[in-house]
């Protein structure tokens, strides 16, 4: 019953790639999509109560034990980030029933879309290294097909950019998980834990340590190694960019979460501080890196990396209150910037651009769609009372707790200037009026509804964990509290009490 | 063994990152190849080197007799043979179109996704 529960939400998108596939000659193929969006979130839902109700869950595939067979696994961060992706799996794929044209469809869209998801969904939930790997790979070749599908200009020399950055990210952590096992002589997860610690050279696992840093950094976009991203974001279609941004950084924050909490834990004041710095920087570089852009997509790709700096500190800071607003933040984060993308679509179709220079007037023309923009907008800089206001609430105080001045500075300095980049955005698309004229932008009635009702239902999403934060507080607490005592997750592994 | 293992393992990557400075994309490509190899060979090491025996298991028993290489970092490096493969022609057919599209394979010329003003 309970490897069903986990095995479900990686079935279910599979199993709906290949009958979308097989209908994407005809229009209901489209249809398909949004029907297994629906059941992997029931799923997801599911496994959500098992979780709550049972605490961490963990299943054997094919009744190989653990640590030789493959295993599934879900506590509390695992789950949380499963529903998250249900979500705005959700909401792409209704999304896309307005925006993406027969011919797209015709190409397999909604088939590669569901393995994207399956993708993700299989990384959030497996126990074992080199599985991550291959979730990783089913992952990234779904993207490449997604970001290139059309195949514009624009696209393909994004794709050139993305494909080559992300396939050294993948070399690397596979040389990481090579050696490992040598060090280690496993890949489960939970029995890695012991094993580096039990380990001779801990010089080796600290090197190993750093491989795995390098090839999640690119997956997560953080200081050094995020040059992709603002590359390729803004060219695919707004749904195909909406998942991106919502997801894909995010699994490589997820896997820098668990691998160090779980198993690199034996040098922190080498690793975690190495973290931290790339992470202010992260902020930094991604928050003024915005500043400089006038297209609304590639604000928003710089946004994901200064964002993304919160959340690898929460890590890097080390502690309870520190993780809590990490696993706190990756939630907020997915479902405001994923709606942030959606929005720019309906921008782009009202208005006719993306590039901030060359549109206008949507206040005027559609004054709903400007309060469904500030709503993610200002959850992005961080005004109370909205979700993005607790997040950057708990990382700040984590770090006045540990006394860094510093880095508490710059984590509100990166909100400030977060505002800065939104009421730039507001002020060239919404407020100006349009360059060709008064009537150059189309009123709201022009955008399909199944464009509109995704971006309103993340917006009440958004304002719904912002004002009852009560009870996201207490699971991302205990999140962190399972990240940084894994006695649990182990003893659900591996069956025994390490 | 492993110590030439290392070695070659070194000559690889070193000229995987030669090859992957240039600004030609199949140049960049070539080294890609070049590293991917590399890293599986790490795998391959990782399972130590042992001369002798393939892990087989003779017919009616449960378990191999007698000390055998160990089977599982070949099974990863097959594994990760496999995959690399895939993403490597995708990655083929996608400096192929990007070729035919763009007419150039000069990564400092492939502007098409930045602003207009930084083009060149």
């Amino acid at each position: 019953m309970m490897s069903w529960l986990l095995v479900m939400p990686i079935a279910i998108p599979f199993a709906t790639a290949v009958v979308a596939y097989l209908m994407r000659m005809s229009p209901s193929g489209r249809w398909v999509s949004v029907f297994g969006s629906v059941l992997s979130l029931i799923a997801s839902i599911a496994l959500l109560v098992a979780v709550l109700e049972h605490g961490v869950i963990a299943a054997q595939m094919s009744n190989w034990e653990a640590p030789f067979g493959i295993t599934l696994v879900a506590d509390f961060l695992g789950v949380v980030m499963v529903v998250i992706t249900a979500i705005t799996g959700l909401a792409t794929a209704i999304y896309a029933l307005g925006e993406i044209p027969e011919r797209l469809e015709k190409l397999g869209y909604h088939a590669l879309f569901q393995t994207l998801i399956a993708g993700v969904t299989g990384a959030f939930l497996t126990g074992d290294v080199f599985n991550l790997y291959v979730w990783f790979e089913v992952m990234l070749i779904s993207s490449f097909g997604l970001l290139v599908l059309g195949g514009s200009r624009e696209q393909l020399d994004a794709g050139i950019k993305y494909v080559a950055l992300n396939l050294v990210s993948t070399i690397v952590f596979l040389a990481g998980i090579g050696m490992l096992y040598g060090v280690a002589g496993t890949l489960n997860m939970a029995d890695l834990r012991e094993a580096v610690a039990n380990a001779e050279n801990q010089g080796l696992v600290t090197v190993i340590a750093m491989l795995f840093m390098v090839g999640f950094g690119v997956k997560a976009a953080v200081f050094p190694l995020f040059f992709w991203l603002p590359a390729s974001y803004h060219t695919p279609s707004f749904a195909v960019s909406a998942v991106f941004a919502g997801l894909l950084t995010k699994v490589g924050v997820y896997a820098l979460m668990r691998m160090f909490t779980l198993v690199f834990v034996g040098d922190i004041g080498f690793t975690h501080e190495i973290l931290i710095w790339v992470s202010v920087l992260t902020m930094l570089t991604g928050v003024l890196g915005a500043a400089a852009q006038t297209d609304f997509r590639k604000i928003l790709s710089f946004h994901i990396i200064s964002q993304i700096g919160y959340m690898t500190l929460g890590l890097a800071l080390f502690t309870p209150l520190a993780l809590m607003g990490g696993v706190f933040y990756l939630v907020h984060h997915i479902i405001v910037k994923a709606n942030l993308f959606l929005v720019s679509g309906v921008a782009n179709k009202l208005a006719g651009h993306t590039d901030l220079n060359r549109i206008g007037g949507l206040y005027k023309s559609s004054p709903f769609l400007a309060a469904l923009f500030v709503i993610p907008a200002f959850s992005l800089a961080g005004f109370p009372p909205l979700s993005g206001f607790w997040a950057k609430y708990l990382i700040v105080k984590a770090s006045i707790e540990l006394e860094a001045w510093l880095i508490a500075f710059v984590a509100l300095l990166v909100g400030l200037l977060t505002i800065f980049s939104m009421t730039k955005i507001w002020g060239e698309a919404f407020w100006k009026p349009h360059p060709k004229g008064d009537d150059a932008a189309a009123p709201l009635a022009a955008a399909p509804v199944a464009m509109l009702a995704p971006i309103i239902a993340l917006a009440a999403c958004t304002i719904v964990i912002g004002l009852f934060a009560q009870p996201f507080w207490v699971v991302a607490e205990r999140a962190a509290a399972e990240l940084l005592d894994p006695a649990g997750y182990a003893a659900a592994v591996l069956g025994r009490l390490p | 063994m492993e110590a030439l293992t290392a070695l070659i393992v070194g000559l690889l990557v070193a000229a995987s990152v030669y090859l992957m400075l240039a600004r030609n994309f199949m140049r960049f490509l070539f080294g890609l190849i070049l590293l991917s190899n590399a890293a599986n060979l790490v795998i391959f090491a990782s399972g130590r080197m042992t001369p002798g025996a393939p892990a087989l298991v003779p017919y009616g028993e449960d378990a191999p007799l007698g000390a055998v290489g160990n089977a599982l970092p070949q099974a990863l490096v097959l594994t990760a043979i496999v995959i690399g493969f895939g993403l490597l022609a995708f990655t083929l057919a996608l400096a192929f179109e990007a070729y035919r599209r763009l007419r150039t394979m000069d990564s400092d010329k492939m502007r098409y996704a930045e602003p207009k003003e930084e083009r060149e």
